[in-house]
């Protein structure tokens, strides 16, 4: 390449590198590949020239003008990256500030509790069935074969409501869910009764007035204790892990025969304990712990609701809500559950 | 009930040194709930031996009387005494160094006053045996040999079990029960305590009393013995027995009849003889109005109340409770005792209506053996005569007893029931050991007997709940069943979850309230109407709550007050429940029967007898929403965040409510909206009353809202909208009308008045001021036009426009503003 090019393209690069930012540069750029600069006006020469010293030219001085070019776009991308990142830094902002505008919300663990074991028995075929919670005397208590003046009526202490001749009170279970549920619908059955329950017990570390209780029926063909286990053991895993099983201890209960206490394995000792080290705090040492009671549906509940016992048989459990959650998060007084205090629904969150 | 095995050990032998958890466990595998084991052996350790006070010498120098007394106890003993009860010549107990009393507290040789002391002389209390204290224990001569064991004479080394038992097992309520129980648990042989009894029943031998059963019994036996003497004492194995099953000594007829019962399940009673008139006869109260009970209270008898009654009136409330005028008493020469089996039912009455629930009444509620009466009196008297020195004088009865119904069992019945395979021979065991009898056992189907005990024991499914039982419900296999396809949640149930997780995620927290409510918090809300109709409770845990709610918000408010008082100054909180009105007075119920499955008819009749009880979620809001930190100022909560949620929670049942001005209670009469969904009205919102506000002490401007899930219709399946690409048209409208006008009235004449090309509507400005003239009000909207098919020309839109402030002004009155 001539001389005088070379000084041109040194010259183009010179001036690019030495411009510090965007606006140096377009001036830069306008001098050194703008319309007048040198480059450009060697370019206009070549007309002045022959054929062939026009071709041998030409080819030089595209070349320049092609470095030129190159030098530019690639300085001035440099100057825009840099131009970013300083906006950028300068743009920052402390993203690690508080947002709690508002204060968080919270679901009862009441509730999330009832729609896990509502799916964990959907998953299971079941079924959700619900009912009212001021009931009739006789879904409560007589179809349950609980007649007026049998011991059991005692065992329960129910609200009634005024007039007592009205035959109303506040359900003392969600058993009167099963019979609705036999009474309207025909075998096979599956379904589990989520609900609030009343007994007229003061609230106390154990204690509640107003409490919710999940129970199960299971009608349909060949239907035995086995599988009642079966799903009692399922259910038990399913609240409070693998490797807790359950046992069924001998009872009564109006509505089942065979009746059976449910009991699962201690969580916190695993039944572990020696009658040397019977200290643990959660089952006082026994190894077992209170769920829930079960059993057979009793022929006689069976009969008030026209299921045909040739074809069909049952079972039925259940369990105490509050119970379960005690247990499943280290609840130790039934008031914080019934209180109402925002602390305690709020450290469990909006679904968990 | 309460009991020492060593009784149970009577009739069974259990292997020595069987330990609790093993017994505990054979217990609780048969169904019985064991509450407390006591195992007095692990507190006590001898040497205790009994010895004769043989010298006292009284110390007087020290502040309280101090006695040195010489004991023999097979040797000379010399103990520092502080009790004053005792003289020379007394049997006393004493632990001596090496002994361990209950405590624990061990006993050594120890200087005291001045001497040494050389063991303990025990009070009751000391030695495990009560609650006595008031001085040491003086035994009777014959029951405390000078030198031998006191830990065995006194059953110091005890293991006392204490068991709940169910309704249905009355039998168990009794040594024999318990020992038969646990002879089948073990595989012992079981001694009847009945076949001990020794029965002189010759012929002729009448008592003195006659009896007759008028009705509510089907068996008695009045035994009489005379010659009493009135000072003989209960033998000490009794009165120890007794205690450790939580009973007192009284006297020897009544501590002779308490062990009778404890022993063989059948409850007595003891009358003086001499203060009968006439005959005895079991009835009804009905005429009889009055008696004195043995704890010598006057009661009213009830009409249906079960009495044993002589000519003169009542003796005894039935299986319940003695009379104080007949009672046994230490002048008492002749005694008879009552042995009967009365029916379950009308005895849970009597203790029911006079609120006892005796030892007595609650044996006969669960159903006692009806081929007791004989044999338990009999027993009876057999101890009266041997510690009294009575005569037997004969005895009167009256037995209308039915024979009992065989029930016809199929053996296969347990494996159909329980799972699992149950042979013939396995069930027949299992049905014998609980004494059984079964006929027929080679055919298809058996007829068993039940035994007299198990009156628990009438249909087939009866038995099998034996057998499981008897071969341990730890056996029964687990097997999950095949459950057929569910249909998931119902519309409700999945709206139930999508509101409270709304609500949640606005910020606010779920909480359950009591439904309880006091007359004072209905009339603080300024409830009306159906909102005053409180079902009232009968029996309500507080009187001043006796109320079920009818409503959601004074619940909320009530443990929004809590929470204030736990320090909380801004809350957001939720609650969904059903609430009650007594919109009908409540009718009597109807009477339906159990035993087959009521009419269409009944089941209709029955449904609607239980009132509509409509789920609804309710919100109450105080104090702040928005805190107040680096991105400025915060907010407090106002009438419109209230109505904002409730409006969320209608669209996310799937509608947009209208919303318009109403005056309902608790809420401020200018700031209360009513939601409608297709023109129903679902709910409310808005700021509360400032009446009810400044009664409950709540923070300004606190809000609430109550939604009726149940009033909002589920909508139909949502068909999709075509999604045009043609340009909209924008117009825009101010408008003036009277500031009672609002904007719900004004926005749906708009609507109307535009056709049916407008695509949306949007209040952008509310103006009162400067412009617009007193009393007046302007509203700023901004029109978006739409066709599917073309592009709108201005002439178009402008005519649209036109015609939708037409309809404003005609509804509203509304002007366009200049």
């Amino acid at each position: 390449m001539s001389a005088d090019l070379e000084a041109i393209v040194s010259a183009a690069l010179t001036a690019f590198s030495q411009a510090s930012d965007l606006e140096e540069f377009k001036s830069a750029r306008l001098a050194h590949a703008g319309d007048k600069s040198a480059i450009a006006m060697a370019n206009r020469e070549l007309a002045t020239l022959s054929a062939s010293e026009k071709s041998e030219r030409g080819k030089v001085i595209n070349e320049a003008r092609s470095r030129i070019n190159q030098a530019a776009s690639s300085r001035e991308a440099l100057l825009v990256d840099e131009r970013d990142q300083r906006v950028l830094v300068e743009e920052r902002v402390d993203v690690t500030l508080p947002l709690d505008r508002r204060s968080p919300g919270g679901i009862h663990p009441l509730t999330s509790l009832r729609e896990d074991i509502s799916d964990l028995f959907i998953g299971m075929g079941y079924e959700v069935a619900e009912g009212p919670e001021i009931e009739a005397e006789w879904l409560n208590f007589d179809a349950l074969n609980i007649p007026a003046d049998h011991p059991a009526r005692t065992m329960q202490d129910t609200f009634f409501i005024e007039p007592i001749s009205a035959g109303l009170v506040l359900r003392t279970h969600t058993s009167p869910v099963q019979i609705r549920t036999m009474l309207e619908r025909t075998p096979p059955i599956y379904v589990i009764c989520p609900g609030r329950t009343f007994r007229s017990d003061e609230l106390d570390a154990t204690h509640t007035p107003v409490f919710n209780q999940v129970e199960g029926l299971v009608i349909d063909r060949g239907i035995t204790m086995a599988n009642l286990k079966g799903t009692l053991d399922h259910f038990a895993t399913a609240m409070f892990g693998q490797g807790i099983v359950t046992r069924l201890r001998p009872s009564f209960f109006p509505f089942t025969e065979p009746s059976a206490e449910v009991d699962i394995r201690c969580f916190a000792c695993r039944g572990e304990n020696t009658p040397e080290n019977d200290s643990c705090r959660t089952c006082r040492g026994e190894g077992w712990i209170e769920w829930g009671g079960c059993g057979m549906v009793n022929p006689k509940v069976l009969q008030a609701c026209g299921v045909d016992q040739n074809e069909f048989s049952g079972f039925a459990f259940g369990m105490g809500l509050e119970r379960t959650l005690m247990f499943r998060h280290g609840i130790t007084d039934m008031r914080d559950i019934v209180e109402g205090d925002i602390r305690f629904t709020q450290h469990f969150g909006a679904g968990i | 009930m309460k009991f020492p095995i060593s009784w149970v050990c009577e009739f069974v032998k259990l292997p020595k040194g069987l330990d609790s958890d093993s017994i505990t466990q054979a217990l609780v595998g048969a169904g019985f709930e064991v509450e407390g084991v006591q195992n007095l052996a692990q507190e006590i350790n001898g040497p205790i031996k009994f010895g004769k006070v043989i010298s006292i010498e009284e110390i007087t120098e020290y502040k309280k009387p101090i006695r040195w007394v010489s004991v023999d106890v097979g040797e000379i003993r010399n103990v520092i005494c502080g009790a004053q009860n005792f003289k020379v010549g007394d049997h006393v107990v004493v632990a001596l160094p090496g002994a361990l009393l209950p405590g624990p507290f061990p006993i050594t040789a120890r200087e005291t006053y001045g001497r040494t002391s050389d063991g303990m002389i025990c009070s009751a209390r000391e030695l495990g045996m009560g609650d006595d204290h008031s001085g040491i224990l003086v035994m009777d001569e014959e029951d405390s040999p000078i030198g031998s064991d006191a830990i065995a004479a006194l059953g110091l080394d005890e293991m006392i079990f204490d068991v709940a038992i169910n309704p249905d097992r009355g039998y168990a309520m009794s040594i024999r029960g318990i020992a038969r129980e646990l002879a089948i648990a073990f595989k012992l042989d079981f001694q009847d305590p009945v076949s001990l009894v020794e029965v002189n029943d010759t012929k002729g031998q009448s008592g003195p009393v006659k009896v007759a059963i008028k009705e509510g019994a089907d068996r008695i036996h009045l035994r009489s013995v005379s010659e009493v003497n009135p000072d003989a004492k209960s033998p000490l194995w009794m009165v120890r027995r007794l205690q450790m099953c939580g009973m007192r000594s009284i006297s020897i007829a009544v501590d002779v009849t308490n062990y009778v019962m404890i022993e063989l399940g059948q409850p007595l009673h003891a009358f003086d003889s001499d203060r009968i008139k006439g005959s005895i006869t079991v009835r009804l109260a009905k005429e009889i109005k009055t008696i004195k009970t043995l704890d010598e209270q006057d009661r009213e008898l009830f009409a249906e109340n079960l009495l044993i009654a002589d000519d003169s009136g009542a003796l005894a409330i039935a299986g319940t409770m003695g009379g104080f005028e007949s009672e046994v008493t230490s002048k008492t020469k002749a005694i008879t005792i009552e042995a009967a089996h009365f029916d379950p039912v009308l005895i849970a009455k009597n203790a029911r209506s006079h609120k006892l629930s005796t030892e007595a009444s609650r044996r006969f509620e669960r159903g006692v053996d009806p081929l007791l009466t004989h044999i338990a009196s009999m027993r009876a008297v057999n101890l009266l005569v041997e510690y009294t020195g009575a005569k037997y004088i004969g005895f009167n009865s009256v037995d209308n007893l039915q024979p009992t119904q065989k029930i016809e069992f199929d053996p296969q019945a347990p494996s159909k029931v329980i799972g699992g395979n149950y042979s013939n021979e396995v069930v027949s065991t299992a049905l014998l050991a609980i004494g059984c009898e079964i006929s027929d056992s080679k055919k298809e189907l058996w007829q068993v007997t039940r035994p007299s005990w198990r009156p628990d024991l009438n249909v087939s499914i009866d038995l099998v709940e034996e057998v499981a039982r008897l071969n341990g419900y730890e056996n029964i296999p687990s097997i999950l069943p095949a459950s057929p396809l569910s249909r998931g949640l119902t519309p409700a149930q999945r709206r139930r979850r999508r509101v409270v997780q709304l609500l949640a995620n606005r910020g606010l927290t779920e909480v359950q309230s009591y439904p309880f409510v006091s007359a004072e918090t209905i009339s603080i809300m300024g409830f009306t109407g159906d909102r005053a109709k409180a079902y009232r409770l009968a029996n309500p845990i507080s009187e001043q709550e006796p109320f079920l709610r009818t409503h959601l918000v004074p619940g909320l408010i009530q443990t929004g007050v809590k929470n204030f008082s736990r320090g909380v100054r801004s809350l957001g909180i939720f609650e969904i429940g059903n609430i009650y009105r007594a919109i009908n007075e409540p009718s009597n119920s109807p009477v339906i029967g159990v035993d087959s499955k009521p009419s269409a008819e009944e089941i209709a009749k029955l449904l609607a007898h239980v009132p509509k009880q409509p789920l609804c979620i309710g919100g109450f809001f105080a104090g702040a929403i928005e805190r107040e930190s680096w991105w400025g100022k915060g907010r407090n909560f106002d009438w419109s965040d209230a109505t904002e949620a409730a409006v969320e929670v209608v669209r996310s049942c799937g509608w947009e409510p209208t919303i318009h001005a109403s005056d309902f209670a608790p809420w401020h009469p200018g700031r209360c909206a009513e939601l409608r969904v297709n023109g129903t009205m679902v709910g409310h919102s808005g700021e509360l009353h400032p009446r009810v506000i400044s009664a409950l002490g709540l923070p300004e401007r606190a809000g609430a809202f109550m939604v009726n899930l149940d009033a909002i219709p589920y909508p139909e399946s949502v068909k999709a909208k075509t999604i045009t690409t043609m340009v909209p048209t924008i117009q825009d409208i101010a408008l003036i009308v009277k500031s009672e006008v609002v904007l719900t009235d004004l926005t749906a004449a708009l609507i109307q008045g535009a056709g049916e090309l407008l695509e949306k509507i949007e209040l952008f400005d509310r103006y009162q001021g400067a412009g617009v003239p007193e009393g007046q009000v302007s509203f700023a909207f901004t029109l978006t036009f739409r066709a599917a098919d073309r592009t709108l020309t201005a002439e178009e839109v402008s005519g649209y426009r036109a015609s939708a402030i037409e309809s404003a002004n005609k509804a509203c009155g509304a002007v366009l503003r200049s």
